[in-house]
């Protein structure tokens, strides 16, 4: 699956887009394969605040929990309410129909510092070369 | 998003399977040890495998499992004195070609590993034991069956074993074997030639909660790799693919057959564990059966239990019981979602005031009091075998 060229991307294997001061957040498609099915969503309501680096929810497949973590600070406008009752989605559309969260940014500083999508997907061959090793 | 299986790969082991995992593009994980494929993207996935072992037939390498053989030594009855000491059950009651669930104890009445014995002669037993628990096995029992006349040998590097498993299992084995099946009931085993391999042991054993066999084949690589290749060949009409440790588990958990380390170890005991029905008092003494004694006098205070989740969220081992007023009374041993149910289901210890069926308390999860209900167990039970319909 290709990694659009428009979204940042995490060391956790979160993306997000920024548009002016609005973000779109979300799990990457390595995750969701390392991950295996997703069977359950937690995210929070709209009005919480998320910090950068700071978990803001779960998701999990049938054998493990993952903490979602921040890729910056804002309020939450929208949770993906979709996933309630198809989480399965994130296995097939993660970066697309599958989001998590929209956030009004508080502090964008730091987002130019994450990945391009050129850095993570070279990120994530190392990290395939490491588990075949 | 952050992993909770890191791989840490330089020290593990390896199945002689290992490298074909590997091809198949399976997700590898830290098993106990052993680098395991714990699901199969190219089989769709854990969820796609389970549902594969309930509805037709899938195939595990569970070559990791140990195996030790006790047979006789200088003279007859001494291998079965000691099998009789060191394990739970009552194996003499065991005809050759038969095998029965049981377990090896402490001397407090807890778990050393539990074990299926097969009586592979008059004298002659062979004990498949865990993979995680295989060093600490084999040196337990060669401490305690010392003063008994009999030959204990290693075995877990010698085999490669596959388990083929689920209602269609059977017709993948009539194609691959060469031995009459129909006589091969659950818990019984035969030998045939399988991949023109003769007298592989061949048993309708399993931890799938389904009809199923394990097969034990030489444990070179080229062997290996060539009996898996047969049974997906044979398997391919019924739909069989490779399964991982993933839905082994989860298939298990669904079934009620406990986990070393999970629903039994060194700190629980048979009574506990709900397990009586493989631990024969009668049967004379064995290692831990006077603490059993002891422990059914004064009562349990702790007992297995199913929960079923009522609330939203999905209970893991080792998450807390509480009851109403938020007080901790017990723990989850296994967790998770259930494939065949569409339910998230668990095993917990609780005081048995909690386990009634339809029981309401509440598991812990991330700081969440999330509301569960004691189910009858276990949670999935195979469906009989339809009567052959009339031959007119």
């Amino acid at each position: 699956m290709a990694y659009p060229k428009t979204y940042r991307y995490t060391k956790e294997h979160e993306w997000i887009e920024v548009k002016g001061d609005l973000a779109t957040i979300g799990i990457t498609d390595y995750a969701q394969h390392e991950l295996g099915d997703v069977v359950f969503v937690e995210l929070p309501k709209p009005g919480a605040k998320i910090e950068t680096g700071k978990s803001f929810g779960t998701v999990e497949s049938v054998k493990a929990v993952s903490e979602i973590y921040a890729p910056a600070a804002g309020e939450v406008i929208e949770a993906n309410a979709e996933l309630q009752n198809t989480p399965e989605k994130i296995n097939t559309d993660p970066h697309g129909a599958a989001w998590l969260i929209k956030i009004r940014l508080i502090n964008s500083t730091g987002i130019s510092d994450l990945m391009d999508a050129a850095a993570y997907e070279a990120y994530i061959a190392d990290k395939g070369k490491e588990a075949s090793a | 998003m952050e992993s909770a299986t890191t791989p840490h790969i330089s020290a593990l082991r390896k199945t002689p399977l290992n490298a074909l995992h590997r091809r198949l593009g399976a997700k590898m994980v830290n098993f106990g040890g052993w680098d395991m494929p714990v699901e199969y993207p190219s089989s769709g996935g854990l969820i796609a495998e389970h549902k594969a072992v309930r509805a037709s037939v899938g195939v595990f390498d569970v070559s990791h499992m140990g195996d030790i053989r006790i047979r006789s030594g200088k003279k007859p009855g001494g291998a079965l004195a000691a099998v009789q000491h060191i394990s739970m059950n009552d194996a003499s009651k065991l005809a050759i070609g038969q095998a029965q669930y049981s377990a090896m104890l402490y001397p407090e009445g807890t778990f050393v590993d539990d074990v299926i014995v097969h009586r592979l002669g008059e004298d002659d037993f062979l004990l498949v034991i865990n993979a995680g628990t295989r060093e600490k096995d084999v040196n337990w029992v060669r401490e305690n069956t010392k003063s008994f006349d009999c030959v204990v040998e290693d075995l877990s590097d010698a085999f490669t074993q596959l388990a083929i498993q689920g209602p269609r299992a059977v017709d993948v084995m009539r194609k691959l074997a060469d031995a009459d099946l129909n006589g091969v009931k659950n818990y019984w085993f035969t030998y045939g030639t399988v991949c023109g391999l003769k007298s592989t042991l061949i048993a309708r054993t399993g931890y799938t909660g389904e009809d199923g066999f394990e097969i034990y084949v030489p444990s070179d690589v080229a062997t290996s790799e060539k009996v898996w290749g047969h049974v997906i060949e044979a398997g391919r009409e019924f739909g069989i693919i490779p399964c991982g440790l993933g839905c082994r588990n989860t298939l298990r958990l669904e079934s009620k057959m406990a986990l070393y380390g999970h629903e039994i170890s060194d700190k629980i005991n048979v009574w506990e564990a709900g397990l009586h029905r493989y631990c024969k008092m009668e049967k004379g003494d064995f290692i831990g059966r006077a603490a059993l004694e002891r422990a059914n006098g004064a009562g349990v205070k702790r007992t297995l239990v199913g929960l079923e989740m009522v609330d939203r969220g999905i209970a893991r081992d080792e998450y807390v019981c509480c009851n109403e007023a938020g007080e901790a009374i017990g723990v989850v041993t296994s967790g998770s979602p259930s494939p065949t149910l569409g339910k998230n289901i668990a095993l917990a210890y609780v005081p048995p005031a909690f386990s009634a069926l339809g029981t309401v308390l509440y598991v812990e999860i991330r700081g969440q009091k999330c509301k569960a209900q004691v189910v009858p167990t276990p949670f999935y039970k195979r469906p009989k075998k339809a009567a052959a319909p009339p031959v007119s």
